[in-house]
C-alpha cells in the first residue's frame, strides 16, 4: 500500500472511457452468476426435459387413449413440462435469489450508487424467464425428436401463450418476495406455491383428465388456465381469449401486488 | 467550505425520535467522525446524507444539492460503505469492481485501486471466500470507484483485528490525502482520536458536543487525573483544602490501597504540590495522565463505563 496519487480525482481526459451501459454491466454480471448456480440450472434447464424423458419409457404413455380425445399421456405431458420449467425458475429458483439481494444488503449498497437497484431485479427476472423459454424449448425439441410428438400446430398462438405464461410466473415470484420478509421465509412460500401450481398446471394429473368441476376452478388459475392454452395451441388452434385473459389478468394483479408491496431494505 | 450541510435532521420510528434535531457541517478534506453509543441514531443520520432515508424534518445538503431529490447528481460525488451490507456471494473482487465502474460516468481506473487496497492479489476471489478485513477494502474500493468527493464510512473496523484495523486507519487518512472528504461513524474513541479532524458526539439523537478530539478532551470536567499516595491519612480539612485548588474538579479520598485521585487540570499540579509540602504530606508514587476520549465520552454521553 504504496502513496500514489491514485485517489486524487483522475482528470477526465484519462479516466477509461465508459464501455458498456450500466444495465449492460449488471446484466452481464448476473448472467456469469446465475451460471455459477449448478442447482438452478439443472432444475430449470434439465429437470422438465429429464421428466418428459422418463415418461416416455412407461409404454403405456405412448399409446393413444380413447378418454384424452385419442391422443397420448406423452402428448398432454409436453405442454406439463413447459410449465414445469416455468415454475421451476419463476418459483424455485428466483425468489431466494430476489429475497438474498434484499436481506444481504446488496440492493441497499446499489442504492447509494448512480444505478437503481431495480436494475438488478430486473436482471434476475430476465435471466429466469430467459432460462424458462429455452427449457421449453428443449422440451419442445426432445418431445418432438424423442416421442414424434407434434411441433405445436398454431406457432403464433402458442408462442404468445407461452410468453404470457412466464410474466405470470415470474410475477408470481416477485409477489413471494414482496411478501417474505426472509430468504427462510421466500424459500418455504415458495415452495408451498410450487406445489400448488404444479397440481394446477397438471403436473400430476393432466388437466384434462380432471374430474369437471375440479377442471372448471384449476382452469381459472393462472397456470390451469396456461396449461389449457398452451395445449390448444400445441393441438393447432389459436388458444381462447379466456384462457390468454386468465393469465393476463393474473400477470397484472400480481405485478401490481409485488410492486407496490416490495420492500427495498 | 462545508460540503455537507445537515440542519436540524429529525427522524422518527414508531414514535420514538431516532435522530432528533441533529446539525453539523463538514468542511472539505476533512475527516469528521460521528462518535457515539450504540443505538445513538448515527447510522440513520448518514443514512440521511446518503440518501438512503428521507428526513421527517430538517435537511441535508452535499455540495449543495438534497439526496433525494438530486439522487443521481449525489450518488456521483458520494461514495459509501454501508454498515452490514454484502455483495453476491459468488461475484470474484474483479467483477465487482468492473460493475461499479460501470456504474459511474467518470470512474477510478480500478486497477491501481486494488493494488493499493491490497486486493490485486484477490482478484478472482468470490465475496463469499475473502476475510473480514478484505471484505472491508473492497467495500472501500467500490466506495471510491466513483471518483467521489465525499465518502461516507460506517462502522468500517468493527470485527477487525487490530492489524487490520491499524491498516485501515492508515487507508482512510490516505484517502484524505487524497482530498477526498471523509464522514466516519465509529463507536471506537481510539478511532476517532486517532483519525478525525472534528468530531460530534451523538447521543440518543443529538449532537451533544462537537470538537477536535483534543477540545473534547479538555472540555471534559476534569482533563487531568492526578493520583498519588499521601504518607500520612488526610484529615477532612485538608481534603477541603485539596478540594479547593485551582481547576480541581473531585477529590476521591484515599482507596484501601491508599490512593488519592484528583480530576484536575494542568493549573492545578503546581499549587497541589506546594500544598502538600506545606502539609508535610509526602507524595508517593505521583501519576500525572490526561484523561482519555473515552472518559471525555462516557462524561458527555452521561454512560457509565
Amino acid at each position: 500500500m504504496n502513496r500514489e496519487p491514485t485517489l486524487t480525482r483522475a482528470p477526465e481526459t484519462t479516466a477509461p472511457a465508459r464501455r458498456r451501459s450500466p444495465m449492460a454491466a449488471v446484466l452481464l454480471t448476473e448472467t456469469r452468476l446465475f451460471l455459477r448456480e449448478p442447482g438452478s440450472l439443472f432444475w430449470i434447464l434439465a429437470f422438465p426435459t429429464v421428466l418428459l424423458v422418463i415418461l416416455g419409457f412407461i409404454p403405456t404413455f405412448k399409446e393413444a387413449d380413447d378418454n384424452l380425445g385419442g391422443r397420448r399421456v406423452i402428448d398432454l405431458y409436453v405442454p406439463v413440462s413447459v410449465l414445469l420449467a416455468m415454475i421451476m425458475a419463476g418459483l424455485q429458483a428466483m425468489p431466494p435469489v430476489l429475497s438474498a439481494y434484499r436481506e444481504r444488503g446488496i440492493l441497499r449498497r446499489m442504492s447509494t450508487t448512480p444505478v437503481r437497484p431495480s436494475a438488478l431485479l430486473t436482471a434476475q427476472i430476465t435471466l429466469h424467464g430467459a432460462a424458462a423459454l429455452g427449457s421449453a424449448l428443449l422440451v419442445v425439441a426432445v418431445g418432438r425428436v424423442g416421442y414424434g410428438v407434434a411441433l405445436p400446430g398454431q406457432l403464433a398462438g402458442y408462442a404468445l401463450a407461452l410468453l404470457l405464461s412466464v410474466a405470470a410466473v415470474l410475477t408470481l415470484g416477485a409477489t413471494i418476495c414482496a411478501l417474505s420478509r426472509t430468504t427462510k421465509a421466500a424459500t418455504a412460500v415458495g415452495s408451498v406455491a410450487y406445489l400448488a401450481m404444479m397440481f394446477t398446471a397438471g403436473v400430476w394429473v393432466p388437466v384434462q383428465a380432471m374430474p369437471d368441476t375440479l377442471r372448471r376452478i384449476v382452469q381459472l388459475t393462472p397456470f390451469g388456465a396456461a396449461s389449457q392454452a398452451l395445449d390448444q395451441a400445441a393441438s393447432g388452434h389459436w388458444p381462447s381469449w379466456a384462457y390468454l385473459g386468465v393469465v393476463a389478468l393474473w400477470t397484472v394483479l400480481l405485478g401490481l401486488v409485488a410492486g407496490r408491496l416490495f420492500r427495498w431494505q | 467550505m462545508a460540503i455537507i450541510e445537515v440542519n436540524g435532521v429529525r427522524k422518527t420510528y414508531a414514535g420514538r425520535d431516532v435522530v432528533d434535531g441533529v446539525s453539523f457541517s463538514v468542511d472539505q478534506g476533512e475527516i469528521f467522525g460521528i462518535l457515539g453509543p450504540n443505538g445513538a441514531g448515527k447510522t440513520t443520520t448518514v443514512e440521511c446524507v446518503e440518501g438512503l432515508r428521507t428526513p421527517d424534518a430538517g435537511t441535508v445538503r452535499v455540495a449543495g444539492l438534497d439526496p433525494i431529490a438530486d439522487h443521481d447528481r449525489v450518488t456521483q460525488l458520494l461514495g459509501a460503505q454501508l454498515q452490514e451490507s454484502e455483495l453476491q456471494a459468488k461475484l470474484t473482487v474483479r467483477e465487482a469492481l468492473e460493475l461499479y465502474t460501470a456504474f459511474y460516468p467518470a470512474p477510478a481506473d480500478w486497477r491501481p485501486l486494488a493494488d493499493r487496497l491490497g486486493l490485486a492479489d484477490r482478484l478472482t476471489t468470490r465475496f463469499a471466500q475473502l476475510s473480514g478485513g478484505q471484505k472491508q477494502r473492497l467495500f472501500i474500493a467500490l466506495a471510491l470507484i466513483g471518483n467521489p468527493k465525499v465518502v461516507v464510512l460506517d462502522e468500517l473496523t468493527t470485527g477487525l483485528d487490530p492489524r487490520a484495523r491499524r491498516d485501515t486507519w492508515q487507508l482512510i487518512e490516505e484517502i484524505r490525502d487524497g482530498g477526498v472528504t471523509v464522514l466516519l461513524v465509529t463507536h471506537l474513541m481510539e478511532e476517532a482520536q486517532r483519525l478525525c479532524d472534528r468530531i460530534a458526539v451523538i447521543d440518543r439523537g443529538k449532537v451533544v458536543a462537537l470538537d477536535t478530539p483534543a477540545g473534547l478532551i479538555r472540555r471534559s470536567t476534569g482533563s487531568t487525573v492526578v493520583s498519588f499516595v499521601p504518607s500520612r491519612t488526610p484529615t477532612g480539612p485538608e481534603l477541603d483544602r485539596l478540594a479547593a485548588l485551582p481547576g480541581v474538579a473531585s477529590v476521591t479520598p484515599p482507596d484501601p490501597a491508599g490512593v488519592l485521585v484528583l480530576h484536575a487540570t494542568d493549573d492545578t499540579v503546581t499549587p497541589l504540590i506546594s500544598l502538600l509540602a506545606e502539609l508535610g504530606v509526602t507524595a508517593r508514587r505521583l501519576r500525572i495522565t490526561e484523561t482519555s476520549l473515552d472518559e471525555a465520552f462516557l462524561d458527555l454521553t452521561g454512560q457509565d463505563a
